[in-house]
């Protein structure tokens, strides 16, 4: 057994609690200590990529017990993925917060980390409850760094975001309750077996408890009517913290897929795609209502958190689909907008830190002195995230309108994707026109740009969707296989429980009542 | 089949537009050279594949992108793409020198190369693109490149205004263009244009192709500026003049008609097509030649005129026949080569007189006869004087507006429309000479007017030199060009046409001849016609609608967001919890609640305990208000539960329960002793009745569910692990093996998570200044004994007693009800006594721990106690036990699973007390303040 696959958890965990050992001066070797460590996650990640795209499913049983007994980590494709796409986002929000976020207030560090771990876990893990762990650290984690820096706008959008997250724990641990006593184990691949087998008496419960499950992701990916606490919170975080929060509804889309392809997919019997009747209309209304919501938008920060509820609109409603090509699709964009999104959330924090007292606001102020590296960084960024050429915003789109079977669902689909889109543009050139051309007279009174927080910018609001376009082949073959194995999960119980593991007889026979 | 020197055509202005903005530090010039080398670069490649397309080759070049989807890097370089292409680098190439002359010092020059070059790259993509999705691409890059040029006065607001509105009304035109595309690859089955222009037939009998033709059409049609889009391009008019020259006439707005040509054969020549272009055609050609006719702005007039005449091509592709399209491509040609030149003769007016009104500007004809003379060549071509290139295409304009069989008995609206555009189109024309050249003196020119600089008159003079050439000498000049581009447009025969400019007297020429009379007669009866038209039209300026539409849209969308975002945290807890209700509801809906297992019988003990628990639940929300009461209500809830976990055998949860509940109320207390003690009643009845059904509603929706659990048989791994407990996991205690064990994993995960809320806590407590209030919500004053001398006296001797507990608790735990968990909150409690009976400051000068490096210190234990289990080559958190022998101690066991635990204690105890003695600590900086003041 390799133990390549726990190191994605078990490193940042390991320098989370090095950098709360540390004395508290000490900011520049935890600066370098949490560089470190978030920089071994990529080649990390990558070689698990590798490990995956042979098709084969790695399992790693925790403390040497057996599926469904023990806790598992599995990794194929779809995680391998996330596990890249995480390190890829936290290295250039954490290099960015090296040059100066981190020292206004103690612990960044440490909770970047544990922020990290949380996320690695979430991915990797094939155990539902242990799922709720990590979501349990996510939370603690990114709710302490959210309200990083302090502030009466931070700690008033932190108690939104961690009482309705808390209020969404309990409702996982009841769902897992309900799960746990229809079915009696919480490994998802014994779980995808018993549900695809339960008998119609069960089936009420085991619905209630997947549409429980449902409103606990639907939550924490943003999904409409969920989705209001997300535009305070991510406009009030500093903006590494934003950046790497580009991910956090990514972690509910992704436990959506996970879920309702494992356990409630189209193998489910009785309970085959329990979740779609409600994802689609409600992604689509959610796409709409975040366009609408960017356009509203008074500052950069809000406008691109409403661009991530767009694009989880976009996500959900092609995931609710359930093809092939919808899914790998899905996956793509959620590359794309990821990084993309989350270079936004630096870039305004540069434009913020620039422009002086007008901060991200768009209202008339003074003009940047470094106006230009801003503005090409801005027009770039707004290029991909609005989905237009030639960025992977645009790829992204094409294969998800493409991947709509035709029909009336194609009709609608089309509809609002194009119609959020032209609602995106016209909020992008404004907020653009705003910042950059509607300049006064005044003395210009921000800071100086750093260079080095200017390249992390770069490399995900640039860098990103130029490669993510230019490799859209080798991507989308990967997502593609991701996608596939996915929609096959019998591939993904046959690894986890294996042949030599089916349940004892008396075990079956003797319960507990 | 690949020819590799198609790429180079486009990529040469794409990473070439990086060099002017890099070669501005050494001056104007350098910049403009360096783009101008990069033009004539791509010109010069494009003239050496000139032959073989002439030849009636049509070239292409493949590469994949991504090919499963459609999208590929494919290019075509036939009759049509060589005619723009042509155009694209020929006029491009001029423009740089003029621009160069043109704008000023202060204009940053290299960006605005810059941003040409890049339009120049996409405009070429648009064209040589054999790939519609690819074609798409560069589509939206033109309009992107256009808004970037627009605005490139940025500090002007009409051109940041100009600029928007015409990204909005393009960038909707390209989605749905998009989607057009996307359905003609649909129904035929690939995007290359090869395939597509073949299916002719597949596409019309298609049902899907009236909606494919109309989204196409809107894509078109918003970049051509057709009536009713044709509103954004006057105000893209803001552009500095080489870009309006450019882009707004030769080229971009010429991406529309081009792609009615590319596609002529495969959607052209039904009836649909022929009504939606043609009228769409028809509408814009009148429209904007009456427009143009009373617009005392210079390129105003330039602007509706090519809105006209683009209107004129569209029309003229809309006819569906083979010479129509001849005939489009003929005046595409013409109008790129005399809009162009008279846009740049109106820059140069501008540029030296200071204005483009045409009140203002009157008898140039003294102070720069050079440019007038170029000006009036180009005007006569525009009006279709003959001689001139612009009379051969409109004679065959009106030849073909003759020959149509769609509409029957109105057939005579067409030549009827167009010879009254050209009755517009000879007065603008005449306006545009005789008010600025002639008409009087200047009135106040905010310059006195004077000739160019002389190689700002080149590109001039060179494209009247073409009207001319083409105008006098067809066949010799402009015919085999002509010839390709309309073969590979229409893709079959040419039709018989000739470019001869003496067809005998026809009615062509009948209907020119009217055009010339009435043009000159309507521009002799201006005066009059103005007045009827200011009292006919109230000025509309569509970027002020613009504008005004776009802020109530924003109003709009900001309403509906506050209308749904109220920033009311009840409101989201309610739309959760209504979620709850209501899914469940569904789900269980159409089930058989109950399972077969039958309920137990009820006992006193069990009765009793359940109507405290709901009685206790209860009281404390009606008492909520009372904070205080409310909290000891709480505190039943908590021992009830204690209590039935005791009551179901299950004495490891009862214990953990139990301390986990004073924990909660030590908590609970210090913060209480911060807020008021009462709240004021805030909500309304209304919502207390919703509140009401909402609790109800998630009450029963649980309880629903758990009786649903309850009452069907139970089959779980628990068994497993009863079984495996002793044997695999080395103790007795099954809770405390599945903790530290069984399920380490997610301890170690619960143990982190409340690290970090500890260390969160931390950050929400540090700089937290807090009112600490004097008396309790009563007005009593709070007791003045700090330290109770009694509290403290016992609660020093209980500290180690307490302590032996603890740790008798975890050491026994793997085998008896205990473990770390519950150790580390007994010693914490006991720690917090300390704390509570002698006062922070006492308990810190005996006991200085850092607690966060003892709860990290804890997580580290039980962590590196997991990688333990790698040096022995099993997985993370693999336990080992054994039995050992000591004297007087006799047999016992060790296992590595209580040195995880032993992490768990610690981290237990680091966090709660972080917490805690933090929290406390409040109190304490409030204390000394007062007592400072």
């Amino acid at each position: 057994m390799s133990h390549w696959i726990i190191l994605p958890i078990v490193l940042p965990l390991l320098s989370g609690l090095l950098l709360l050992m540390g004395r508290s001066s000490a900011l520049l070797r935890k600066r370098l200590l949490s560089l470190l460590s978030t920089l071994m996650l990529l080649p990390l990640a990558l070689y698990l990529l590798y490990l995956s795209s042979d098709g084969d499913y790695q399992v790693y049983a925790l403390g040497n017990w057996a599926a469904p007994y023990g806790i598992v980590l599995v990794l194929d494709r779809l995680a391998a993925l996330m596990l890249v796409l995480t390190a890829l986002l936290a290295l250039p929000a954490v290099w960015y917060a090296s040059r100066g976020d981190d020292a206004r207030g103690r612990h960044f560090h440490a909770l970047f980390q544990f922020q990290l771990m949380g996320l690695n876990g979430a991915f990797l893990t094939g155990d539902l409850f242990n799922l709720f762990v990590f979501f349990e650290v996510l939370l603690i984690a990114s709710y302490a760094l959210l309200l990083f820096g302090g502030g009466r706008a931070r700690s008033r959008a932190g108690l939104h975001y961690v009482l309705l997250n808390l209020a969404g724990s309990s409702l996982f641990l009841i769902a897992l309750g309900v799960l746990y006593g229809v079915t009696g184990t919480l490994n998802m691949a014994d779980l995808a077996g018993k549900v695809a087998a339960a008998e119609a008496s069960e089936a009420g419960l085991l619905h209630a408890a997947a549409l429980l499950l449902l409103l606990v992701f639907a939550l924490k990916a943003a999904l409409l009517p969920l989705y209001f606490w997300l535009p305070t919170a991510y406009s009030a975080a500093s903006a590494p913290v934003a950046a790497l929060f580009a991910i956090m509804t990514k972690v509910g889309v992704y436990a959506i897929v996970r879920v309702y392809t494992l356990i409630f997919g189209a193998q489910a019997g009785l309970l085959a795609n329990v979740a779609d009747g409600w994802l689609w209309p409600l992604a689509l209304a959610t796409l709409l209502l975040g366009a609408i919501g960017a356009l509203a938008a008074g500052k950069l920060r809000t406008l691109v958190a409403y661009l991530v509820i767009v694009s989880v609109g976009m996500l959900l409603a092609a995931v609710s689909l359930h093809t092939p090509e919808a899914l790998a699709g899905a996956l793509y964009y959620l590359l794309h907008t990821t990084l993309v999104s989350g270079g936004l959330f630096l870039l305004a924090g540069l434009i913020r830190h620039h422009r002086g007292p007008a901060g991200d606001h768009f209202i008339t102020a003074a003009r940047m002195l470094q106006q230009p590296p801003l503005g090409i960084l801005f027009f770039i960024g707004a290029v991909a995230v609005a989905g237009l050429p030639p960025l992977s915003g645009f790829v992204g789109k094409l294969v998800l309108l493409t991947a709509v079977p035709a029909g009336e669902q194609q009709a609608w689909f089309w509809a609002v994707v194009l119609g959020s889109g032209l609602i995106t543009i016209v909020a992008l050139s404004r907020a653009g026109s705003r910042l950059f051309w509607k300049t006064d007279e005044s003395t210009p009174a921000g800071h100086r740009l750093d260079p080095w927080q200017l390249a992390p910018t770069l490399l995900l609001v640039a860098v990103a969707p130029l490669l993510l376009s230019l490799f859209a082949r080798p991507v989308m073959e990967y997502t593609g296989a991701a996608a596939a194995q996915l929609l096959v999960p019998e591939g993904y119980v046959a690894a986890v429980l294996g042949s030599e593991a089916p349940l004892p007889a008396t075990i079956l026979q003797g319960g507990v009542q | 089949m690949n020819n590799s020197l198609l790429l180079p055509l486009i990529l040469l202005p794409l990473f070439g537009a990086l060099l002017p903005p890099l070669f501005h530090r050494f001056g104007r010039t350098a910049s403009a050279w360096a783009a101008a080398v990069v033009v004539a670069a791509a010109l010069l490649l494009l003239l050496s594949l000139l032959s073989p397309v002439f030849g009636g080759q049509t070239l292409l070049y493949h590469a994949d992108w991504l090919p499963a989807y459609g999208l590929n890097l494919s290019l075509r370089l036939d009759g049509l793409s060589m005619l723009f292409a042509l155009l694209i680098l020929g006029i491009g190439l001029l423009v740089i020198l003029y621009a160069r002359y043109y704008l000023s010092e202060r204009d940053p020059m290299g960006r605005f190369y810059g941003f040409l070059l890049l339009f120049m790259a996409a405009m070429l993509g648009v064209v040589l693109s054999e790939n519609l999705l690819l074609m798409l691409v560069f589509w939206e890059m033109t309009s992107l490149s256009s808004f970037l040029l627009i605005g490139y006065w940025k500090y002007r607001a009409d051109a940041r205004q100009g600029a928007r509105l015409a990204l909005t009304i393009t960038g909707a035109g390209g989605l749905s263009l998009l989607a057009g595309i996307l359905l003609l690859g649909q129904i035929s089955g690939s995007y290359e244009l090869s395939v597509v222009l073949d299916s002719a037939d597949i596409i019309q009998a298609h049902p899907l192709y009236p909606v494919t033709l109309v989204l196409i059409l809107l894509g078109a049609f918003t970049k051509s500026a057709q009536f009713p889009f044709h509103f954004w391009l006057p105000h893209a008019m803001a552009a500095p003049t080489p870009v309006s020259a450019y882009l707004h006439s030769a080229t971009m707005v010429k991406a529309g008609v081009f792609l009615l040509a590319r596609l002529f054969p495969a959607l052209a020549g039904t009836e649909l097509w022929f009504y939606l272009v043609a009228s769409t055609g028809m509408i814009t050609l009148l429209l904007g030649a009456y427009h143009a006719l009373f617009k005392h702005d210079l390129k105003g007039l330039l602007a509706y005129s090519t809105i006209s005449h683009l209107g004129l091509i569209t029309l003229l592709f809309g006819l569906g026949t083979p010479l129509g399209a001849v005939a489009g491509v003929f005046h595409i040609i013409n109008h790129a080569i005399f809009k162009a030149s008279l846009f740049m003769a109106a820059g140069i007016i501008d540029h030296e007189s200071g204005t483009r009104d045409m009140h203002k500007l009157n008898g140039l004809w003294r102070y720069m006869p050079h440019t007038a003379t170029l000006a009036m060549v180009a005007a006569a071509s525009m009006a279709g004087v003959p001689l001139f290139n612009g009379f051969l295409s409109k004679e065959m304009f009106f030849a073909e507006t003759l020959h149509q069989g769609w509409l029957g008995d109105w057939s005579w609206l067409l030549p009827l429309g167009a010879t009254l555009a050209g009755v517009f189109a000879v007065a603008y024309s005449i306006r545009f000479i005789h008010d600025v050249f002639f008409n009087g003196e200047p009135i106040d020119l905010p310059r006195t007017p004077h000739e160019p600089p002389r190689y700002m008159k080149v590109p001039v003079e060179i494209l009247v030199a073409l009207c001319l050439l083409v105008g006098v000498v067809p066949a010799w000049t402009v015919a085999p060009l002509l010839a390709t581009a309309a073969s590979s447009t229409i893709g079959g025969e040419l039709p018989r046409y000739s470019l001869a400019i003496w067809h005998g007297i026809n009615t062509p020429l009948l209907m020119s001849l009217i055009a010339m009379l009435g043009g000159a007669l309507m521009y002799a009866l201006r005066h009059h016609l103005f007045a009827l038209h200011a009292r006919c039209f109230r000025p509309f300026d569509a970027k002020q609608v613009f504008e005004r539409l776009l802020y109530k849209l924003i109003l709009l969308a900001r309403g509906l967001t506050e209308v749904l975002e109220n920033g009311s945290l009840q409101r989201y807890l309610g739309l959760l919890i209504g979620s709850v209700v209501l899914v469940t509801g569904v789900a269980l809906w159409d089930t058989p609640l109950s399972g077969p297992v039958p309920s137990a019988e009820v006992d006193a003990v069990t009765l009793v305990g359940a109507l405290a628990l709901a009685a206790s639940a209860l009281t404390t929300t009606i008492w909520h208000r009372h904070r205080l009461v409310a909290l000891i209500q709480l505190s039943v809830v908590g021992l009830v539960v204690s209590v039935a976990f005791v009551r179901f055998a299950a004495p490891d949860l009862a214990l953990t329960q139990l301390s986990v509940e004073m924990v909660t109320i030590i908590l609970l207390m210090l913060v209480l002793y911060f807020l008021p003690q009462h709240t004021p009643a805030e909500s309304s009845s209304l919502r207390k009745g919703r509140d009401l059904l909402l609790a109800g509603g998630a009450g029963a929706s649980v309880a629903l569910l758990a009786w649903g659990v309850l009452t069907r048989p139970y089959q779980t791994i628990g068994d497993y692990f009863m079984q495996q407990s002793l044997p695999g996991g080395g103790g007795h205690n099954v809770v405390n093996v599945i903790l530290v064990d069984f399920r380490g994993f997610d301890t170690l995960g619960e143990v982190t998570v409340l690290g970090i809320a500890a260390i969160g806590i931390l950050m929400l407590l540090r700089g937290l200044r807090l009112k600490m209030p004097a008396a309790d919500g009563e007005g009593r004053p709070w007791a003045s004994d700090r330290y109770p001398m009694i509290l403290a006296v016992i609660s020093r001797p209980l500290l180690p007693l307490a302590l032996v507990v603890a740790i008798y608790l975890m050491l026994r735990g793997h085998n008896m009800p205990g473990g770390g968990f519950i150790a580390g909150l007994v010693t914490a409690i006991a720690l917090i006594l300390q704390y509570v009976a002698s006062g922070i400051a006492w308990t810190r000068a005996r006991m200085n721990i850092n607690y966060i490096k003892l709860t990290a210190t804890g997580v580290l234990l039980s962590t590196l106690t997991g990688l333990g289990s790698w040096l022995f080559g099993y997985p993370f958190l693999t336990s080992g036990f054994g039995h050992f022998h000591l004297p007087l101690v006799g047999e016992f066991e060790l296992a590595t699973a209580m040195l995880f635990d032993l992490g768990v204690y610690l981290a237990v105890i680091g966090s709660t007390l972080l917490v805690l003695a933090n929290l406390g600590t409040l109190t304490l900086i409030n204390r000394e303040m007062a007592e400072e003041n």
